[in-house]
């Protein structure tokens, strides 16, 4: 079962370290890992997405909250939230119908953000089935190069996760 | 006031109190050692970074502060790793201080560099790299509060050579360190306690289980107090010994894969298990799956991710268990348990008959014989530390502690080499006390270059070397599960009256039962360390024993006539 982890961690150098070694150690396969900045300086949130069964990921939230640098761990396994994905994707145009390619653009929300005389670049945003889907498509055209940033996810409502616990 | 990042180290361990420290110079230390020279701060020389890291593990140990830990750069870090390893696993307060290249050359492979911090990320409570003058003290003020307070453990401060040699005008910060994402839970939720409560009334047949947690939080008379209130046996884990007088009527021993028998026949029978500051290590359960099966747990400790590790607790508790027990002590009215301890009681008589010291004396001298004469000898007064293996499990059954922080002692890590330079750093924090180091010959000679430091210091601890010529244990394990294939066991070892007196310490040697009153008496009165060789029986092996994975109850018993392995220069 997939859980997606939420962390507030204190912006300090070797966090990320600490927190990758916990999983590392319990021979735990991050399947993606996100970092970035969050509204309040020195804070930073990662998005961690496991595959585990409940009780070993009740573990590792039990660990991170050890590490004297993580503020705040949420398991949006549990509760509605939006997750997002985003890929970069560079197809061939070379050879094959360029209409093809812009019909897929087309029918799937895709942005065009960089074009070659070889290549063009794709831009693909939503949940992360829709960026499978969209890549699935992709791949018959020719799939020169890609990088996907890692779920990104936030619960809905109103229920804001704080560093301040 | 103009001080230089060497100093602020010291300084910083003046105001937190320390007067000793335990280290080894090098080149990325050496502003801080020129620094020391200054400073009202014992240093003790060892003879290898390993012996200061388990000396000021067991200074810790045996006060209940802080031990501290020096050491340079690349190979002098990289030697403390088994004690900090060590200090993790039985969450020992400790600080070691490491020094290291200067910032401009980390990452350049520069000459004694190493990565201290990365390589001891998992094995250290938290751990600080600082690369600036400035930040010392905020590192070190961090460094004692986490290692000391919450669930304690080491922490790790390393600090290139040019924050050590760059200055500024410093002054002490007095404020409490405050740290975001760091907090010991100290009070118990009211409505665990209650559910707790609850699950007490309603047992008949209730077990105290009293780890390492019961020292930490300085819960002795408050365990007391509860075990009478609600007249329940109080089973040890090995280091939770000392946390409850052995000589107390509810006092039934340790538990475990050397337990006594009666305790882990106990355990599976109880109706309610109390575990309190103990985190259910597979040496104390055996199969988790048949572990105690009639009963409720109620899970008391200040770590919350050790609740639901092992066993699951029907009533959990993330405290401290001082705080707690004097909650739940407000909320019981006494109780009688008459029946379940008297059943209890009845089962000790087996294993009474067992025992080694009830044999009759056939001239050979047991290691049994040698840990409970020195337990008469002393009156269990003395701080034993250990080191590991088949002695360390006999000075568990047979040197019965009154008091904590008595038994110092490698449980988790079962680090081998810990016994000697752990009785030093417990002499150096209880000078009045006496110091007993029982090792084997095995673990013994992992360290016994820190019979140097012992003369250097000229610090009095005496040496009761378990001489049996085998790493007994491993050889123990060969016996029961390799069919008596002995291999890179058997031990050829120096001799130790020599060794002693090369380090121009005294050294005896004991081979028959009746010698040893007199020469243990003789280096209790002896000025200086003696150091004892006690040849004892060859193969003998550890009773009761839990096979590693089986039932709690399945233990090997020793047999009720063991089979005496003959010598040739001792018939029988």
């Amino acid at each position: 079962m997939q859980h997606t982890l939420v962390v507030l961690v204190e912006d300090k150098p070797g966090v990320l370290n600490r927190v990758a070694s916990l999983f590392r150690r319990r021979v735990f396969n991050i399947e993606s890992l996100s970092v970035g900045h969050t509204a309040e300086p020195g804070i930073s949130r990662m998005t961690i997405v496991i595959d585990s069964d409940q009780v070993s990921a009740d573990r590792v939230i039990a660990y991170l909250y050890k590490l004297v640098n993580v503020l705040q761990v949420e398991d949006l396994g549990a509760v509605p939230a939006v997750t997002r994905d985003l890929a970069l994707v560079k197809v061939a145009v070379a050879g094959h119908d360029r209409a093809a390619l812009l019909r897929v653009v087309d029918e799937t929300r895709a942005h065009i953000v960089d074009s070659g005389e070889q290549t063009m670049t794709l831009e693909i945003t939503g949940e992360p089935p829709h960026v499978d889907a969209v890549i699935a498509r992709l791949e018959p055209l020719g799939i020169i190069e890609m990088v996907r940033s890692g779920q990104v996810a936030m619960r809905r409502g109103d229920t804001a996760l704080s560093a301040a616990g | 006031m103009q001080r230089t990042g060497a100093q602020i180290i010291w300084e910083c361990l003046v105001h937190e109190g320390v007067r000793t420290v335990f280290g080894y110079p090098g080149g990325a230390i050496l502003p801080a050692y020129d620094a020391m020279l200054d400073y009202p701060i014992r240093h003790v020389l060892v003879r290898h970074e390993q012996g200061a890291g388990h000396m000021a593990d067991g200074y810790a140990r045996a006060s209940g502060e802080v031990g501290v830990a020096i050491a340079t750069s690349g190979p002098g870090a990289t030697n403390l790793v088994t004690p900090i390893a060590t200090a993790q696993m039985d969450s020992v307060p400790m600080v070691c201080i490491t020094g290291q290249v200067p910032g401009k050359l980390i990452g350049y492979d520069a000459f004694q560099e190493t990565d201290i911090s990365g390589i001891t990320l998992p094995i250290t409570k938290h751990s600080y790299v600082v690369t600036r003058a400035d930040d010392i003290m905020p590192a070190m003020k961090e460094a004692f509060h986490l290692a000391k307070s919450g669930r304690p453990g080491p922490v790790l401060v390393d600090i290139t050579k040019d924050a050590q040699q760059a200055s500024f005008d410093w002054s002490w910060d007095d404020k409490p360190v405050k740290m975001r994402g760091y907090h010991a839970h100290r009070i118990p939720a009211k409505s665990d306690t209650v559910k707790a409560v609850e699950l007490i009334k309603a047992a008949r047949k209730p077990l105290i289980l009293a780890g390492q947690g019961v020292i930490q939080s300085n819960a002795m008379k408050e365990l007391r107090a509860f075990a009478e209130m609600v007249d329940a046996p109080v089973a040890v884990t090995l280091l939770g010994i000392g946390g409850f007088p052995a000589s107390h009527p509810l006092s039934i021993g340790m538990m475990g894969m050397h337990g006594e028998a009666w305790v882990n026949h106990a355990i599976q029978e109880a109706d309610l298990l109390l575990a309190f500051g103990m985190r259910f290590d597979d040496r104390v359960t055996g199969n988790l799956k048949t572990y105690a099966p009639h009963a409720k747990k109620i899970h008391v400790d200040i770590d919350p991710s050790e609740i639901n590790k092992n066993v699951r607790a029907d009533a959990a508790i993330v405290a401290d268990l001082r705080e707690t027990l004097r909650e739940m002590l407000d909320m019981l009215e006494p109780v009688n348990h008459g029946p379940w301890l008297k059943y209890i009681g009845s089962m000790k008589g087996d294993t009474a008959v067992r025992d080694i010291q009830r044999l009759p004396d056939s001239g050979h001298l047991y290691a049994a014989h040698v840990i409970n004469d020195i337990w008469r000898l002393t009156s269990g007064n003395a701080i034993i530390a250990t080191d590991v293996g088949q002695h360390q499990m006999w000075e568990a059954q047979y040197y019965h502690h009154n008091d904590p922080r008595t038994l110092i002692t490698s449980g988790g890590l079962g680090t081998m080499g810990f016994g000697l330079p752990a009785a030093i750093g417990a002499k150096m924090a209880r000078p009045d006390a006496e110091v007993w180091a029982i090792v084997g010959d095995g673990g013994f000679q992992m360290t016994q270059s820190e019979l140097s430091t012992v003369a250097q210091e000229a610090v009095k601890v005496n040496v009761a070397i378990i001489n049996n010529g085998y790493l007994g244990m491993v050889r123990q394990w060969q016996e029961f599960f390799y069919e008596r294939r002995y291999a890179a066991t058997p031990l050829r070892s120096p001799d130790f009256v020599k060794i002693a007196e090369a380090h121009g310490l005294v050294g005896l040697r004991v081979e028959k039962r009746p010698d040893v009153d007199a020469v243990v008496e003789r280096a209790r009165n002896a000025e200086g360390t003696v150091v004892i060789d006690f040849r004892v029986e060859q193969e003998d092996s550890v009773y009761p024993m839990v096979p590693a994975g089986a039932d709690l109850d399945a233990m090997i018993r020793r047999p009720e006539r063991p089979v005496l392995v003959e010598t040739a220069d001792d018939p029988i």
